[in-house]
């Protein structure tokens, strides 16, 4: 492979991955808080439809990035009525929440399929884009893409360096320490979850505003999944989320490009790389240096006070 | 001024907590009815059309059962793999294994007698399923590698070599380019019972059901399998292999789903489509949690779900109303009994400031 292929393939990565990325630092803030949340992948396709239907009606791809967060945010907080309030199973909780939303939005998004609606352009940086190789690879993209050079660095502060941040850890922790230390275990946790989904909903948002500019039934296609399966390969950690969703970004990429240059290999067989990566990812990590990382009161319920 | 507080309830509700069960679900039923307004159609008349659809004729109570068939065989083996606390998501792909292993027998020997034909589709269907169980089983065991991602993954994975195989070298070269097998050879048909509608595979759920229950009830393992999933602790303190039993747990879980893959195949289309997947094994997941993971609640809840699918299809040929509702329908029902379980445990009382 020549530089010439090398990089528009990484510049298609970095496209690829960002919705994945999206989703993983926003389940990586979910679980710090101590809240398992698999609903990813059904909070994700709502955030697609929302941003299409609202870009689609008003044609301002912002005012949609934003409302598909937003979507994202309140889909998550079912998940957060029904585990922090009712205190059921944060799995099975998740699990009808995926159910839920992709129902959701292929019942809603049915009349819409095959649609387009305005999205993002890319946007060039000034001076930057005409670095030799980074240019092309990381500067010639859309502006959601660049969105995510910025938030895992601000997470990374937010986590370790601010009251709040150190607050959503400590109840993920230990929430009876964190409750002794006069901190409130459901309100850190609502936080984690709605914050979680609104950077959720911005994935799915990504796919119909820039990634595709159209809307068809079940577009985030497992993406949901991966996110949460990354989210044990970074060891919870932000800068990690990125490698690894450039990772599958680049698989992605891979398999589209072998199947436009009419491979013999068949196509299904392709689009099975990124889910065989992901159980791949996932044995190398349980190899690897064991969970570091993981919150101690993952998907453990506090139960209410008398 | 009032305030609320909530106390932990002291004696067991005991059957009154089916009161609570049916609050939920009929609060999941209003939320229905509020998405169907939503699109236009009007809730009451398509709430009344679902449940006609679905168990309002003798030809719509034979469709909830032929669906219930797959559901209610990987419902039983998703709620045994829930009892010990393993998350098996991946029904849906052991039956898609087991339906490829089944046609694999089916297609390669056409010429033999169905009395050795059917019982090889079988048993090859459910050693496809149990190896698709057995792998994310010993991944956890050994490594400790999340069992809910990779069941989930090998969902995707094993519903895109189904599409491989019909796409590819089992293509019918007689079906006009559509993605399917030939159909099945005579002797590879699990045929209807007398004049109805519904196949022998009714007969394999009982049948199954019961030897489940035996199982569970009557053997050494079944009594660790019960132990262990009361508590994982104990259970280990006991003694019990609870390694073991977990790998046990999840070939058996997918040997059951592989069986329901082949009771499809085999006795519902007669051939392997890609249309075979319509999301059974992510309706048993629902199911078994909805029955609390108990056999004969599986198997009328099970019934329940297949009669909403029977009924959504209705409602899509009346009301045009899209397939996807039943994704609502089942997601809701689920959270809704699953935030009304609260209420088995709690009770809110509301107390007076002095």
């Amino acid at each position: 492979m020549t530089l010439e292929m090398i990089i528009p393939l990484l510049a298609a990565a970095i496209v690829a991955g960002t919705p994945i990325l999206y989703a993983t630092l926003g389940e990586i803030l979910t679980e710090k808080s101590g809240v398992l949340n698999l609903g990813v992948e059904g909070i994700m396709i709502v955030g697609s439809l929302t941003g299409f239907l609202v870009a689609y009606s008003s044609g301002s791809p912002w005012l949609a990035f934003a409302a598909a967060g937003l979507a994202g945010g309140i889909t998550a907080s079912l998940h957060g009525l029904v585990c922090l309030i009712f205190q059921g199973n944060q799995v099975v909780s998740g699990l009808a929440l995926t159910i839920l939303g992709t129902g959701f939005a292929n019942y809603f998004g049915t009349s819409y399929v095959g649609l387009s609606a305005p999205g993002f352009q890319p946007y060039p940086i000034p001076w930057l884009a005409d670095l030799p190789i980074l240019g092309p690879i990381l500067f010639q993209h859309d502006p959601l893409v660049y969105l995510t050079y910025l938030i895992p660095p601000c997470m990374w502060l937010f986590l370790n360096n601010s009251r709040y941040g150190l607050g959503i850890r400590a109840v993920g922790e230990y929430p009876e320490a964190a409750t002794a230390a006069g901190l409130s275990v459901a309100v850190h946790r609502w936080w984690g979850i709605m914050g979680g989904g609104f950077l959720m909903g911005l994935g799915g948002a990504y796919l119909s505003l820039a990634y595709t500019h159209l809307w068809t039934n079940n577009l985030t296609a497992g993406r949901g999944w991966i996110a949460v399966a990354l989210v044990i390969f970074a060891f919870w950690r932000p800068g990690r989320a990125v490698f690894g969703a450039y990772l599958f970004g680049g698989i992605m990429a891979l398999q589209m490009r072998l199947q436009a240059s009419g491979t013999q290999l068949p196509s299904s067989l392709l689009l099975m790389l990124p889910y065989g990566l992901t159980v791949v990812v996932l044995v190398l990590s349980s190899l690897g240096r064991g969970r570091t990382g993981e919150p101690a009161a993952l998907g453990v319920n506090i139960e209410p006070a008398d | 001024m009032p305030r609320f507080r909530i106390i932990k309830r002291q004696e067991r509700l005991g059957w009154r907590s089916c009161f609570i069960f049916l609050a939920a679900i009929l609060l999941s039923l209003l939320f229905s009815g509020v998405m169907l307004a939503l699109r236009g159609t009007p809730p009451l008349e398509g709430i009344l059309i679902l449940f006609k659809g679905a168990f309002g004729s003798r030809w719509a109570i034979e469709d909830s059962l032929i669906k219930a068939i797959p559901i209610f065989l990987c419902s039983l083996g998703v709620a045994m793999a829930f009892r010990l606390q393993i998350w098996n998501i991946g029904a849906e792909g052991q039956f898609a294994l087991g339906a490829i292993g089944a046609t694999w027998m089916a297609l390669s020997f056409p010429e033999l007698p169905q009395l050795v034909l059917l019982p090889l589709m079988v048993g090859m269907a459910c050693v496809a399923g149990g190896c698709w169980g057995l792998i994310p089983a010993i991944l956890r065991q050994r490594l400790g590698t999340n069992e809910i991602i990779v069941t989930l993954m090998m969902n995707y994975i094993a519903i895109l070599l189904l599409d491989y195989l019909v796409y590819g070298v089992w293509k019918d070269p007689t079906s006009f380019g559509f993605p399917m097998t030939a159909e099945f050879v005579p002797q590879a048909i699990v045929g209807k019972i007398g004049s109805s509608g519904v196949n022998w595979g009714i007969l394999h759920c009982l049948l199954l059901g019961i030897l489940f229950w035996v199982f569970v009830t009557f053997t050494r393992t079944g009594f660790e399998l019960r132990a262990s999933g009361d508590s994982v602790r104990a259970a280990r303190y006991a003694g019990i292999p609870y390694s073991g039993l977990v790998v046990l747990v999840m070939v058996i879980s997918g040997a059951l789903a592989g069986w329901a893959g082949f009771l499809e195949a085999s006795a519902t289309i007669n051939r392997l489509q890609p249309s075979i997947m319509v999301g059974y094994g992510y309706t048993a997941i629902v199911v078994a949690w909805l029955a609390r993971l108990h056999p004969l609640n599986i198997a009328v809840t099970s019934l329940l779900l297949a009669g909403l699918r029977v009924g959504v299809e209705n409602l899509q040929l009346d009301l045009q109303v899209p397939a996807a509702f039943g994704g609502i329908l089942e997601g809701l029902i689920l959270m809704t009994v699953l935030a009304g379980g609260f209420f088995v445990h709690y009770r809110i009382v509301s107390v007076r400031q002095p």
